[in-house]
């Protein structure tokens, strides 16, 4: 596979899942503004921007209006859902002659929503629906059409990290919100795991069991744990060879110290400094996203050529 | 008349296709027919359809960085059995004398010698590349893929417009617009015996293999686009796709000991043969511009140590140079010994002193067209022109002759269009396509018909607003083969079939006592319960 149409499903990957997270994660704190009267609004949005990864805000006044143009609706800004459909599609253009047609529509007819004027169109909470209902259209296309082949592994190791970094901003996000009130109920609910986390923690909630449930599930599929360890299969499944010894490929190294550190600390330990753990947590990712880069798409920079002028 | 069509006027001199006068032409006999039914808010709403259906596909194109779906008419144009098989023979005519006037201006020049073609007008074109001389392609095709344009005079004989080359695009819409018509008009199309379009990727694809360099038994091909901001970059992924080969943009591509690589997330793998859709001038900065990144330094050096077949062949262009055009009936003589099946369009070269006086003097009747522009670019329609327009074009054709050509105004034929809720007359060319795959020259049946949607608009070209139509090659006059109508077959001719498994939520078993006690249980309680 061309190493920059693989750059492109590992990116495709990424920004359906970066689209699907911020919408669950805006999902939670829009609901949480509305339910708990004690939040202080100012401080629950300059904060919930910044560990979205919003530069320092300047704006005397930060409302929740500014926090969803900001992270939902505003095109020029890079950590919105818009630009993140946006990129995803871009990606899909690049890579069109490589993903099968109905994962090419659907990539496309999402998008197709933002320059329509559909999209700006739609108000919470119906329009975070919509984003998590579209991302799972694409994943079950992906899922239902794809060949195993790299092209999937790329996209598959694209999706996973990135969500592995995105529940960590959800944990974040709701570990500051704990001040006041107990944000876990509806954080478990923007993942679609609530019930799952009833079951297995038999009705007791408790925020020490959503963290565990959130970061260190081995069987819940959107906890950090799980798509660390997906990641790292992907990972190994594009390196060819059974190595005897330790691992080839800079990025499954990261990813699996990373995932290790996780599960051999103890909880407590990692839950004294929560935000903290959950910003290493999101470096570990990008550096990753580094090494994978540099091992399978490098290359594919323009040439310029220093010749003779014609 | 069906209200449909009512309104209609086609007021001469051009040919219009469906009518004459007032009456049909038999092409469309069928098709009105079959169109009875509908109502013009229907057919609107068809039309509505079709256009989604083209942007959520992604069929578009981009006029300065908005991306629009590809306009498409939704009533088809027709081409008969008869009259198609004079094209297809015309326009196969028309390449194998391209191709040995190539091969000869690349090595002996016997046309030159012979007196047929001065060889100024080849040495003088700006196309032609010394760098392509005496390069022989593996199986001797230089002109892979052509589109030949065609125009319908007013007498309804079809005539050569002019012969792409080069990178002739277009054919991935001749592909969707018949899909899309299909979906938008079933009833028509189920009616007529359609030559299919869908078979032209593998052709095209066994036309590259077969290209290959000597020696090289399964060929990687990949098609090389400048990339997603180009205007045709939706053609080149989807030819890629159904071919099944990958697009490389010049970046992926890397040139080493004369042979050409590709970068994969596996390392470096070889390519075989490039169908390129990048221009000559942009494919390899050592030879031509070097400040293009759009190309790979070394690629005209790896196909000329006969590494890899580059498709079109590099130099093409002196061949479809608009001066060289006024010569090819005789070359197609010269050549093939045979007379032109399809005729020219009356053609002064203006490089002739008579002719120039002539011209000069006709300037504001006719169309003067510069020899090496495509895409409409340059063309000046005289009776269109301003006096000020006039006098700056005859300046610039008398600073130089060679670089123009004049001809007469030629009426396109025209078809009915669906435009802004009613059909009206608009003038359409045909580029059919046709593929050398070095045994045989294939021509697409179907082509594309492009469209100027403004009304007596002459110039088609989708960078200056044209649409297009679905051209349907009849395969004969009769209608679709019907099926014979379908018997319940008997059943000791029945293929077994094992039953699909029905599982307890389907299966007629369902306790209904079961499902009764559960229900008077809820009842009972609440009548029991003390109030």
């Amino acid at each position: 596979m061309l190493s920059r149409i693989a750059e492109s499903m590992f990116w495709i990957g990424r920004y359906v899942e970066r689209a699907e997270d911020t919408a669950r994660i805006l999902d939670v704190q829009t609901q949480l503004l509305v339910e708990e009267g004690g939040l202080d609004e100012e401080d629950t949005c300059r904060t919930l921007l910044s560990i979205m990864g919003v530069e320092e805000v300047e704006e005397t006044r930060v409302d929740i209006s500014r926090v969803l143009s900001e992270l939902a609706y505003d095109p020029d800004s890079p950590v919105s859902i818009t630009a993140a459909l946006g990129a995803a599609r871009e990606s899909a253009r690049r890579a069109r002659e490589t993903l099968s047609v109905p994962m090419w529509e659907v990539i496309n007819t999402t998008y197709r929503a933002i320059p329509s004027g559909q999209f700006a169109n739609m108000r919470p909470p119906g329009v975070f629906q919509w984003v998590r209902e579209r991302a799972a259209l694409v994943n079950g296309t992906a899922d239902a059409t794809m060949t195993r082949d790299e092209g999937w592994q790329f996209l598959m190791l694209g999706r996973c990290i990135e969500r592995a970094d995105m529940t960590s901003r959800l944990v974040a996000t709701a570990s500051i919100a704990t001040a006041i009130g107990s944000p876990w109920t509806s954080t478990l609910r923007a993942c679609g795991g609530y019930e799952a986390f009833l079951r297995t923690y038999r009705g007791i909630e408790s925020e020490r069991g959503a963290v565990e449930f959130l970061l260190l599930d081995r069987l819940f599929p959107r906890s950090v744990v799980f798509s660390l360890n997906r990641a790292e299969q992907c990972v190994d499944n594009l390196e060819s060879g059974g190595q005897r010894a330790g691992f080839q490929s800079e990025a499954q190294r990261l990813l699996g110290r990373m995932r290790a550190e996780l599960e051999y600390r103890s909880l407590s330990d990692v839950m004294a400094d929560l935000p903290n753990e959950m910003e290493r947590l999101q470096r570990t990712c990008a550096l990753a996203t580094e090494a994978v880069t540099r091992r399978y798409f490098a290359g594919a920079e323009p040439l310029t050529w220093q010749g003779v002028l014609a | 008349m069906t209200a449909m069509f009512e309104d209609y006027a086609a007021r001469g001199p051009a040919y219009d296709e469906m009518f004459d006068a007032d009456s049909l032409r038999a092409p469309y006999e069928r098709l009105r027919n079959s169109l009875h039914h509908l109502t013009i808010p229907e057919l609107a709403g068809r039309v509505e359809a079709l256009q989604a259906s083209y942007l959520d596909q992604g069929v578009t194109f981009d006029i300065g960085g908005e991306e629009r779906a590809f306009p498409l008419d939704i009533l088809p144009r027709m081409i008969e059995m008869e009259t198609w098989s004079r094209i297809e023979r015309g326009v196969q005519q028309r390449v194998r004398t391209l191709e040995a006037f190539l091969a000869d201006v690349y090595d002996a020049g016997n046309a030159f010698d012979d007196g047929v073609i001065p060889r100024g007008v080849v040495a003088t074109s700006s196309h032609y590349h010394r760098q392509a001389a005496g390069v022989r392609p593996p199986n001797g095709v230089r002109v892979n893929v052509s589109g030949i344009d065609l125009i319908r005079d007013n007498t309804g004989e079809f005539r050569v417009l002019e012969d792409n080359v080069r990178v002739p695009s277009g054919v991935s819409y001749v592909i969707t617009n018949r899909r899309a018509i299909s979906a938008a008009l079933p009833e028509p199309f189920a009616e007529h015996r359609i030559r299919s379009v869908a078979g032209y990727p593998q052709r095209l694809l066994a036309a590259l293999r077969a290209a290959a360099p000597a020696g090289v038994a399964d060929p990687t091909v990949v098609v090389l686009t400048p990339g997603v901001y180009n205007g045709a970059y939706f053609e080149h992924a989807l030819l890629a796709r159904t071919m099944g080969v990958e697009l490389v943009e010049g970046r992926d591509l890397q040139c080493r000991r004369g042979r050409v690589m590709m970068r994969t997330t596996k390392g470096l793998e070889p390519v075989h043969v490039i169908y390129r859709r990048v221009d000559d001038e942009f494919l390899d900065p050592v030879h031509f511009r070097a400040d293009s990144m759009l190309g790979c330094p070394g690629l005209i050096d790896a196909s000329r140590a006969g590494n890899v077949t580059i498709a079109n062949a590099v130099g093409n262009g002196v061949a479809d140079d608009k001066l060289v055009y006024t010569y090819l009936p005789d070359l197609i003589r010269y050549y093939l010994n045979e007379e032109p099946i399809l005729r020219n369009v009356d053609t002064w070269r203006i490089g002739d002193a008579d002719a120039r006086e002539e011209v000069l003097d006709r300037l504001d009747e006719l169309v003067l067209k510069p020899v090496d522009g495509s895409g409409g670019k340059g063309i000046v329609i005289g009776p269109r022109a301003s006096k000020a327009e006039l006098d700056e074009l005859r300046v610039k054709v008398l600073e130089d002759p060679r670089a123009w050509i004049a001809q007469p105004v030629v009426q396109l034929s025209t078809v009915p269009t669906f435009v802004d809720g009613k059909f009206g007359p608009r003038h359409v060319d045909l580029r059919p396509f046709a593929v050398n795959d070095g045994s045989r020259v294939w021509v697409l049946p179907g082509g594309l018909t492009r469209v100027a949607l403004a009304e007596g608009e002459l110039i088609v070209n989708s960078s200056r607003g044209g649409g297009s139509k679905d051209t349907w090659v009849l395969a004969g006059s009769g209608p679709a083969p019907q099926r014979p109508p379908e018997h319940p077959a008997p059943v000791e001719h029945a293929t077994p079939v094992a039953p699909q498994s029905v599982g307890p939520a389907l299966s007629d078993q369902t306790d209904h006592q079961v499902e009764q006690q559960q229900q008077q249980q809820q009842q009972g309680r609440s009548e029991d319960a003390p109030c």
